[in-house]
């Protein structure tokens, strides 16, 4: 089976500066492929490139099999890969309705009277939004009056009824709090059980090891690793991700540091 | 409304209050404009014995199209989150361009009135292009296509006509019909319409039309209140921006063949300082500086206060030096205003 996502090799240059290198990655039909990294180990920079934003300088990038070398985002949409941004993905002045539909609103009439279908355009929203188990109250409220996670889960309801085939997530889960983390998880999850390839950029192992099938680890433009689910437990992505041996020895300097007397200052404050 | 009238299925949700009129309208962006207009009409009525007159309501309307001309497309503009300095110059350049070159190179006034269509549209261009090439602010392009015009209108007026204003082009071939377009007036009823309120009142309609109900108007609502949440979903954030400086150069057309067909010759100096009257007429009316919300209905609001303020402090017999302090006032009061009410809207959702 093909994959529809596949990276070999592939690595990026800003001036010389090396943001990626030699970085590989497959995504296939009905699985999650994570990619966890800490701050700057190139994360941003590989989606992306599958997003069509930037364009890799080595190594081959192959959507369903074919080479690929994507000029701009619309390309990417256009091949069925959508990607949800953490802190991008909607307009927040806009009303909900708006938003799910925009860069591809249906229309009606031709010429001059061509024109926004607005029935339809709010009718889906609602119903799309219910499929994916979210109530909305007033399609026509700003989506900035909405919460984090239900701002991310309209990007995913908008990529999954837009038809993409793969999804590509920017750390969905980074500025929620624990349930909302877990309501965006079971959109990603649902997402995957329609069949859609996933990429899922984190920094939270907890997160990753809860739904992935693939884990790809970067550090510093890097690949530090790559796994199958049946391969590595959570403990072991945990330690990897934090670095391992980087890990172990601030543990060490933790435990040396000497323990701030705590009962004093309480018991002034009390 | 038709939407929930259309599908029954959609049952009201019982998380929802009744929702009022009161709080609807709340949520408008034009509600502080309207709250302003009809307390000006209001001060005036009263300040000013004449106000009320027929004739003198459509004097206001008169003074009110002419900036609301511009006051539309630059409203539009602010949605889509970029200003435009060169406006109000741009009028005049409009003017003296089909002036000029219909006196010059034709018999008729038609052929340079379509010149100056093109060259007006290609400064609008200029402007939107040199915003997305450059990504510089707009205030600093449009700031320097507004020095550049400002020079080209004296220098080539002076060069040309050997003046400061243009030669009249009164007595040329398709001046009647020109003016009968630009800058005609008929009569409903008592009152002395002027022809510039229909190209008013129809620029307002199509950019409604244009921002509620069209693919472009999404576009620029979302290019506005977050260009690169729009360009990932693949909206043309470029395009819509140029698109919207032509549409300012389109409405710059208009009001400057008004400028020039009301009379039949151009003083080059004219037009600076209108730039900001246009943005405030948008302000007022509700554009949010920032970008990404505003309406065209509202900068309409917004030009009508100003045509009631600055005839209104004629009427009552004011010295009318002090008309720039009073359409400050507005201004600061008018934002103030739009900030209250939109936090209240917000906060009713």
């Amino acid at each position: 089976m093909t994959a529809l996502v596949e990276l070999t090799g592939v690595s990026k240059f800003y001036g010389n500066i090396k943001a990626l290198q030699d970085v590989s990655l497959q995504v296939h039909p009905g699985e999650i492929s994570c990619v966890l990294g800490d701050n700057g180990a190139g994360k941003s920079t590989l989606i992306k490139i599958i997003a069509g934003l930037h364009q890799h300088d080595a190594g081959t990038f192959a959507v369903e099999g074919e080479e690929r070398r994507l000029a701009s985002p619309r390309e990417a949409l256009d091949l069925g890969i959508a990607t949800v941004y953490q802190d991008l993905a909607v307009v927040p002045l806009m009303p909900v309705w708006r938003n799910f539909f925009l860069g591809s609103e249906p229309t009606r009439g031709t010429g001059p009277f061509k024109r926004l279908d607005v029935d339809t355009m709010r009718r889906t929203t609602r119903s799309e939004m219910l499929r994916m188990g979210i109530d909305l109250r007033d399609v026509d409220q700003p989506i900035g009056t909405l919460s984090g996670g239900e701002r991310q889960c309209v990007a995913i309801a908008r990529a999954v009824h837009f038809g993409a085939k793969v999804l590509v997530l920017d750390e969905p889960t980074a500025a929620l709090g624990v349930k909302q983390s877990g309501v965006v998880l079971k959109y990603v999850a649902a997402a995957r059980d329609a069949g859609l390839g996933v990429v899922l950029i984190t920094h939270n192992p907890h997160h990753a090891h809860l739904v992935g099938d693939r884990f790809v680890l970067l550090k510093r433009g890097t690949m530090a690793g790559s796994h199958t689910k049946d391969e590595i437990s959570l403990d072991e992505l945990t330690r990897q991700m934090a670095g391992g041996s980087e890990l172990e020895q601030l543990s060490h300097e933790l435990e040396r540091a000497p323990a701030p007397d705590l009962s004093r200052d309480g018991g002034s404050r009390g | 409304m038709t939407a929930t009238a259309k599908a029954p299925a959609e049952p009201a949700d019982e998380r929802l209050l009744h929702t009022s009129l009161l709080r609807r309208l709340m949520g408008r962006p034009e509600l502080g404009a309207v709250v302003g207009a009809v307390a000006v009409f209001v001060f005036f009525s009263f300040a000013a014995d004449s106000f009320l007159q027929v004739s003198s309501l459509s004097t206001v309307l008169y003074a009110a199209s002419t900036i609301g001309i511009m006051a539309v497309p630059v409203a539009l503009l602010m949605i889509g989150g970029e200003f435009d300095l060169s406006t109000g110059v741009m009028v005049t350049s409009s003017a003296l361009v089909s002036s000029m070159f219909s006196y010059q190179m034709t018999a008729n006034v038609w052929v340079g009135v379509g010149v100056s269509l093109l060259v007006t549209l290609a400064i609008g261009f200029f402007n939107g292009f040199m915003l997305v090439r450059t990504k510089l602010p707009s205030f600093i392009i449009t700031l320097g296509t507004f020095l550049m015009l400002t020079g080209l209108n004296l220098g080539f007026t002076k060069l040309i006509s050997g003046g400061v204003g243009t030669k009249t082009i009164g007595d040329m071939e398709g001046f009647d019909s020109a003016r009968a377009v630009f800058a005609s007036r008929f009569v409903v009823g008592d009152a002395d319409v002027r022809v510039t309120v229909l190209w008013w009142l129809g620029l307002v309609a199509l950019a409604t039309w244009i921002l509620l109900r069209t693919r472009a108007g999404n576009w620029i609502f979302a290019s506005g209140g977050g260009a690169n949440a729009a360009r990932a979903v693949g909206v043309p954030v470029d395009r819509t921006k140029i698109g919207l400086y032509m549409g300012v150069a389109f409405a710059a057309w208009v009001a400057g063949q008004h400028l020039l067909f009301e009379y039949d010759s151009v003083q080059s100096g004219e037009g600076v300082g209108n730039e900001f009257l246009y943005i405030i007429a948008a302000v007022i009316g509700g554009c949010l500086m920032t970008g990404g919300y505003g309406s065209a209905i509202g900068s309409a609001v917004g030009a009508l206060i100003f045509g009631m303020t600055s005839k209104g402090i004629v009427y009552a017999q004011w010295d009318p030096d002090w008309f720039k302090f009073f359409l400050g006032a507005m201004l600061l009061l008018a934002t103030l205003l739009n900030a209250w009410v939109r936090k209240r809207a917000e906060a009713t959702k």
